[in-house]
């Protein structure tokens, strides 16, 4: 695992893709090679009476710019200071945070097999702590190339790019938009998945949510990833498991120390964990991401 | 320049511990922390059996502070022994654990589980405004605090700090209380209760509805606190509430306190810890003060 850091580091390019969604790239965080799909930063605010940092996933990974990407939602006072940065200020971040998506590189301990003829595949195997006992996938893609379903509503789609640009084999994107502010379109098209398009109101591609335009369209897959509102990942959770399909899932909660000593974060778990040995586990720390079975999603 | 304290014949090499909760058992800071570095590691509230804590949202963030209902969730006694107090002895520091239960008997088996671990204080949590039955409900009533005090006294082989809550009329006569029963210590304070509503939503931000205030916010109100407390009572005391600076901690201690505890800003600032220590010491060297303890309550 890499070591947590806390850094100043400088806000790089920045803009905005659509009403709202602001892209940054942070520079010289010092971590940006540690980083990996599906982990998240804290980004602490100017404004000190705005003690919390906010969790923010890493939308990209510039490993040899030694560069992170971010693209954001301005939801309250802390985004929108943020979004009024500009190139070259310093912005306190700490990461590289939480456990990102697991798939076949960059995930330390993961048991199960790493290759299958000569191809990669996803295979979510067992983490560390025994925390999934999903076992190794079957992989039924062609040639035992394992096939990705990306799935991310309105403001969970940025980290699945990171993901898109480093999962092997095929991969189709399911994105879910309130209206033609498609935002990252273009980028997962580039990053090589089939993109689908699902909206609330219908301007763009499937009219209605991603697991509509999922059967709509008559996706299939070997794992699915995903991050989104509850509703929608609660949504992915049941047609995970309808169609037997392994399914990980990035979640969101309040979060105060954004490292796992505080337990302000926890999501509810199928099993005691093995950390809290209550039926818990901190997003921050065991997640973001987890596999279907292992959480329960309320609310 | 000396910066060894004592409290009840326990001595730390600084000031400077952390507040219970905001730190876990320092595991995950020390990655960011260096642990040697401080006076004492206080630990998460514990109890007998594991508890859940509460539903989420668990915190809120208010302006300059923030809003906490956790609930109390910990592992349980067997696990704190068995993994955080050997993690914590690999390391050249003191050991505060803070200890939790829904009745007398509950905390009285953690300390007697406590009996024979390398435990340096036992810091009794009596006044966790986020659980329904136990904390709170011991703190607010002088005839409890006394009464606690002393069964656990009763029971402890470590000296015992009883941690007071904010949430009284006079603190005062919570600290005379726990001094009747036997306390050797006091901390304060816990986090003062609160709420927060979310105007769009027209429903609390908190599960729990209502939370603690810790943080820079509360500072002031603590600092009074700990002022009056170490001026009624002749225990040595462990101030916190709103500590982020070297500033902030030696205002704690020329008020009174003999030792501060660093808690919200950890938050923050994961080295908040490191910062306030090297601070006083800073401050000891400009102002030519030869041994911390000439500053403790110093302020009349
Ligand atoms: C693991 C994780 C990854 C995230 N990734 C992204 C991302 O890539 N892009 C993006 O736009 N947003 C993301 N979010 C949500 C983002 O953290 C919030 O939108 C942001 O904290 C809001 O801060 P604010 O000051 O603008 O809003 P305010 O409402 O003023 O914030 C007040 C407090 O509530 C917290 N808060 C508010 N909304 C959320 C939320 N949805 N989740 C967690 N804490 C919240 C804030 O951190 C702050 O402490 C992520 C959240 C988590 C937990
Ligand atoms: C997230 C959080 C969890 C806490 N958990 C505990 C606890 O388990 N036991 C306890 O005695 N106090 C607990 N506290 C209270 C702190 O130890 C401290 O008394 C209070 O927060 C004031 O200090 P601060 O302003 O520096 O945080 C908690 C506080 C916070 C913010
Ligand atoms: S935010 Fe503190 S444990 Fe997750």
């Amino acid at each position: 695992m890499a070591e947590t850091r806390k850094v100043t580091a400088r806000v790089g390019e920045v803009s905005v893709l659509a009403p709202g969604i602001c892209s940054m790239w942070i520079e010289g965080t010092g971590f940006a090679q540690d980083a990996v799909p599906g982990q998240f930063i804290s980004v602490y605010c100017e404004d000190k009476s705005k003690l919390l940092p906010r969790p923010i996933s890493i939308c990209e990974i510039d490993a040899a710019g030694g560069r992170l990407r971010i693209v954001y939602r301005i939801a309250g006072a802390g985004t929108e200071e943020l979004s009024r940065r500009k190139t070259g200020e310093a912005v306190e971040v700490m990461g590289p945070l939480g456990n990102g998506y697991m798939i076949n590189k960059g995930v330390d301990h993961v048991e199960g097999e790493e290759e299958r003829g000569g191809q990669a595949v996803l295979c979510p195997g067992t983490a560390p702590d025994g925390r999934a006992d999903t076992g190794k996938c079957s992989v039924t893609g062609a040639g035992g190339k394992g096939h990705a379903i990306l799935i991310g509503g309105g403001i969970g789609i940025p980290p699945l790019l990171a993901l898109a640009k480093e999962l092997p084999g095929g991969k189709t994107a399911v994105l879910g938009y309130r209206d033609n502010n498609t935002f990252l379109k273009e980028e997962f098209e580039a990053a090589g998945c089939q993109v689908v398009i699902a909206t609330d109101d219908g301007s763009v591609g499937y009219h209605g949510n991603v697991i509509d335009a999922i059967r709509a369209q008559g996706v299939q897959g070997d794992m699915i990833f995903s991050c989104g509102p509850t509703p929608m990942q609660r949504g992915v959770k049941a047609y995970a498991k309808e169609q037997g399909i392994p399914a990980q899932l990035s979640l969101e909660e309040r979060m105060a120390c954004g490292i796992g000593a505080c337990l302000a974060c926890v999501c509810a778990s199928a099993r005691p964990d093995a950390h809290s040995h209550v039926h818990n586990k901190r997003v921050c720390k065991d997640g973001p991401v987890f596999f279907a079975e292992e959480i329960e999603l309320q609310g | 320049m000396k910066t060894n304290v004592t409290i009840a014949g326990v001595e730390f090499k600084n000031p400077v511990t952390t507040a219970s909760g905001t730190f876990g058992s320092g595991m995950e800071y020390s990655e960011l922390v260096d642990l040697n570095r401080l006076g004492a590691v206080t630990t998460k509230g514990v109890a007998n059996v594991p508890w859940e804590g509460n539903p989420t949202p668990r915190v809120a963030e208010t302006y300059g502070g923030m809003l906490n209902a956790i609930g109390l969730q910990n592992p349980g006694i067997d696990v704190l022994l068995s993994r955080d107090i050997p993690f914590l002895k690999q390391y050249d520091t003191k050991i505060i654990v803070n200890v939790c239960g829904r009745s007398t008997k509950d905390y009285v088996e953690v300390v007697e589980r406590l009996f024979d671990a390398p435990v340096d204080l036992l810091e009794i949590n009596i006044s966790c405004p986020n659980v329904k039955e136990g904390g709170i409900a011991f703190g607010q009533d002088p005839k409890m605090v006394e009464e606690i005090t002393a069964e656990i006294k009763r029971h402890a082989k470590q000296p015992v700090v009883m941690k007071l809550s904010p949430n009284v009329t006079d603190i005062t006569k919570m600290a005379k209380a726990a001094q009747a029963g036997g306390a050797d210590a006091l901390s304060l304070i816990n986090t003062l209760t609160g709420m927060k509503i979310d105007i769009k939503k027209r429903a609390f931000l908190l599960a729990n509805k209502t939370g603690g205030l810790s943080g820079p916010a509360v500072k002031p109100v603590a600092l009074r606190m700990v002022y009056q407390v170490a001026n009624a009572v002749g225990l040595p005391v462990i101030g916190m509430g709103g500590i982020a600076t070297a500033e902030d901690a030696l205002e704690f201690i020329m008020a009174g306190a003999s030792m501060v505890a660093v808690g919200t800003a950890n938050f923050f600032n994961p080295r908040a810890t490191l910062d306030v220590i090297e601070g006083i010491e800073a401050y000891m060297r400009d102002n030519q003060v030869g041994d911390v303890n000439e500053l403790i309550g110093c302020v009349k």
